[in-house]
């Protein structure tokens, strides 16, 4: 089996090395270095990193990044989790409507930007003010179009949770006199941890690396002000000539960032699942 | 039970109006697709009508004049090599790194589920130079830089299908005499087949709407994506075309939405499977 290593593993690890592990490390690298390409880079020690958390713009982009990600996980998993219950009813059309409210989850997030962009402008037009006038239109405006993308796909997740919970362990606690609010609660969110911790890990990695669509909706109008982690170091990389080695630096500690923060969410979630 | 069945049809009939609202908005960019480009901005919510009307004249703005045909073309070809090279190299990899357990493979299945958590913006500049100076800025290029950073998931989602599969029956074929290779296509594959068809839908939704990867690695004096062309659209050319723009928007849309309905069971089973694995 092992002479069989080449053909098995060998294309796969080629490309692996080629389009991540030495990207990667040359990253880590280069964000201790100055440079503008490769080759004249050189060692400044930490000095990206001090410019990086200096930038006052960057600092901003971080809280705004947070405090999106946190009304999107909410806004998105209470609506994605109430639909599922609505879907999982004995109703005529289910199925057409979990087609139709999956849909938006296929479309590009370049695509979804610029339809919304008419849209959003076209309505704030009548109030004669527009979408890149306001870092809070801008914010709601990204908040409305990430849970019309992504509501339909936490709501699949969220219904293969709710089909795969066992009838009589609801019809115990129906009998048992329990309520139906009680059931919801103390019954059917603790036997959906699994399927609660998955979404709340999806939505806020998304919301965190949320880019095409905050480069469509607002390109981070006015004035850099509704400008997303993600697109700020972009930005920083080919916006500013001699600021490669802060991006990079940028980069890295949004990297250290995603996974601290995926490392937190999936603990806390983690510890209300239940034994089945 | 007759009030139960009535709060069914209230309910459906509540859910056919949130279901229209829904798509709404792909109906409106739809109508303005038709409406001449200065009253899209002005009033985008009512129907083309008389001297708004604008009949193709916006689909034939974007093909003629920003060569959306040809970003169509390059974004199938892109998509569909990419997601079938990935899935035969993963998918052999895959088998071998979780049957084969040494250091390497461990360290390499390690790697895998690692890459999957780096957000692209960490090796955005360098994989962008990497492949500018090995040439790998074409349409055939790029298939092994998707192959290389899509790997992650599709090993780790396949590494967590072979593990169900019973050793025995690939025992059964070596003792039959068949080399790996042939175990591998004639007997793992074919059980792999779901396992395949997921990996496939998501790889495909992921690659079909990439935009930053393929505008940072393609050389893009001669290669466009759907993407790349409607962000060129509204961004460089000086005044913004709307008309050619919706026309545009409406033709990234109408693939996938075919798509879709040809293989939503797939793609919604695949989507649930893709994310309990994960």
């Amino acid at each position: 089996m092992k002479r069989y290593m080449p053909l098995f593993v060998l294309p796969t690890l080629c490309a692996f090395i080629l389009g991540f592990i030495l990207p990667f490390i040359m990253g880590v690298g280069l964000s201790f270095c100055k440079f503008t390409t490769v080759t004249d880079a050189k060692f400044v020690g930490f000095s990206n990193y001090i410019k990086a958390l200096q930038d006052t713009v960057f600092r901003h982009s971080f809280w705004y990044t947070a405090l999106f990600t946190v009304v999107s996980l909410l806004v998105i998993n209470v609506i994605a989790f109430a639909l599922a219950m609505a879907l999982t009813q004995k109703m005529r059309g289910t199925n057409i409507f979990r087609t139709i409210f999956f849909m938006p989850n296929l479309i590009g997030g370049i695509v979804l930007g610029y339809i919304w962009q008419l849209i959003f402008n076209g309505i704030l037009a009548k109030y004669s003010t527009a979408l890149a006038l306001n870092e809070w239109y801008g914010f709601w405006g990204l908040i409305i179009l990430v849970s019309w993308q992504q509501i339909g796909y936490m709501m699949i997740i969220y219904i293969a949770g709710l089909q795969a919970i066992p009838g009589d362990v609801l019809e115990a606690a129906q009998i048992d006199g329990a309520t139906g609010w009680q059931r919801l609660w103390k019954v059917t969110v603790p036997m959906m941890m699994p399927s609660i911790t998955i979404c709340s890990f999806l939505s806020v990695t998304n919301g965190f690396k949320l880019f095409d669509q905050n480069l469509s909706l607002t390109a981070g109008e006015p004035g850099k002000m509704s400008e997303m982690m993600a697109l700020n170091i972009y930005n920083t990389f080919y916006g500013r000539t001699g600021w490669e080695g802060v991006g990079q630096a940028k980069a890295v500690l949004f990297f250290i960032l995603v996974v601290i923060i995926g490392v937190l969410q999936l603990r806390a979630t983690r510890s209300k699942e239940v034994q089945q | 039970m007759k009030w139960k069945r009535r709060l069914s049809w209230v309910g459906t009939g509540l859910f056919t109006i949130l279901g229209i609202a829904y798509i709404a908005p792909i109906l409106i960019v739809l109508m303005n697709s038709f409406k001449k480009k200065v009253y899209i901005n002005k009033e985008p919510f009512t129907m083309p009508a008389g001297k708004t009307y604008a009949g193709w004249d916006n689909y034939l703005a974007a093909i003629n004049k920003y060569q959306l045909l040809s970003a169509v073309g390059w974004t199938v070809f892109i998509t569909i090599g990419s997601v079938l090279v990935i899935l035969i190299c993963t998918s052999m990899c895959a088998w071998y790194i979780t049957r084969v357990q040494t250091k390497f493979t461990k360290t390499l299945y390690f790697l895998c589920v690692f890459s999957m958590v780096v957000p692209f913006q960490m090796v955005m500049f360098t994989l962008s130079l990497i492949a500018d100076r090995t040439g790998l800025n074409t349409p055939w290029g790029i298939i092994i830089i998707y192959l290389g950073f899509g790997a992650g998931l599709a090993v780790f989602m396949f590494c967590g299908f072979v593990k169900g599969i019973p050793i025995e029956i690939e025992e059964a074929a070596m003792i039959d005499g068949c080399t790996p290779v042939r175990t591998f296509f004639n007997v793992v594959l074919p059980i792999m087949k779901p396992t395949y068809i997921s990996v496939g839908i998501l790889e495909t939704m992921w690659i079909w709407n990439d935009f930053l990867l393929p505008y940072l690695v393609l050389d893009l004096n001669k290669y466009k994506t759907i993407s790349i062309i409607i962000q060129y659209m509204k961004g460089s050319y000086g005044r913004v075309d709307m008309g050619a723009i919706m026309a545009a928007l409406i033709m990234a849309v109408i693939p996938v939405i075919i798509f879709y309905l040809c293989c939503q069971k797939h793609i919604i089973k695949g989507v649930a499977a893709g994310a309990v694995k994960g």
